[in-house]
């Protein structure tokens, strides 16, 4: 029987996104059976269009920046698209999948994605913004699945 | 080494050159040899690792101008 692996993906931030995506990809890929449940502010990561996934450097000390930045510049508008902007064509320059590209894999080798229902109530998402390959289930419908797993992610 | 598929994942970064193998095996048949060019030397170990833990025999691998060929014979 196949090996498993369940991951729970709870952040919704350009680099916490990667993760669930890269480790997901890789199971599928080493024969594993995977699950991945998107809940709070990891359910956006669902939507079809992932433009809105950004990442902040405020907050964020460790993020390396060509130059430093005082925090007090850090939180002006613009900062967070311009370091968004950057980060991805870091990501580009060096062969890294874009998040869409590895969702895509992902589902090609049939990674299953739990939407947390709850969270979709929470936050009124609407569902028609989802990718339709998603289900919508509960704590109790991961359970099912994690509990018997072999690898358990909390991301 | 003859093959019968050649894939290139030159220039992509972790994890697309296994995820890239992994479909690139699925459309191949049992005893095939793809032959993989990569340029992400965290492939070197990972393909190692790959072939350990899906059962296709890693045959042989070799290393040119900074890129990194690998012969896997599809289980």
């Amino acid at each position: 029987m196949a090996k498993k692996m369940a991951l729970i993906s709870t952040k919704g931030t350009l680099d916490m996104a990667y993760p669930p995506f890269i480790l997901a990809s890789t199971a599928a890929a080493l024969g594993y059976e995977v699950q991945v449940f998107f809940t709070f502010y990891g359910l956006p990561l669902l939507r079809k269009d992932l433009s809105d996934v950004k990442i902040s450097p405020l907050g964020n000390p460790a993020m390396p920046m060509p130059m430093p930045i005082p925090v007090a510049f850090q939180m002006l508008p613009g900062m967070e698209s311009m370091a968004t902007m950057m980060m991805k064509q870091k990501l580009a320059k060096h062969g890294v999948a874009s998040l869409e590209e590895l969702r895509d894999l992902c589902l090609e080798l049939d990674v299953k994605f739990i939407a947390c229902q709850m969270t979709v109530d929470l936050f009124e998402f609407d569902k028609s913004e989802f990718i339709e390959q998603c289900e919508y289930g509960g704590a109790a419908t991961f359970m099912a699945f994690a509990g018997d797993s072999d690898i358990c992610l909390f991301i | 080494m003859n093959f019968d598929k050649e894939l290139n994942a030159r220039n992509l970064s972790c994890p697309l050159p296994i995820v890239k193998t992994k479909k690139a095996l699925n459309d191949m048949a049992s005893g095939q040899v793809l032959k993989v060019f990569s340029t992400d030397s965290g492939s070197v170990k990972d393909m190692a690792a790959f072939a350990e833990q899906t059962g296709n025999p890693l045959l042989a691998q070799e290393e040119a101008n900074g890129e990194f060929i690998f012969y896997m014979k599809k289980k």
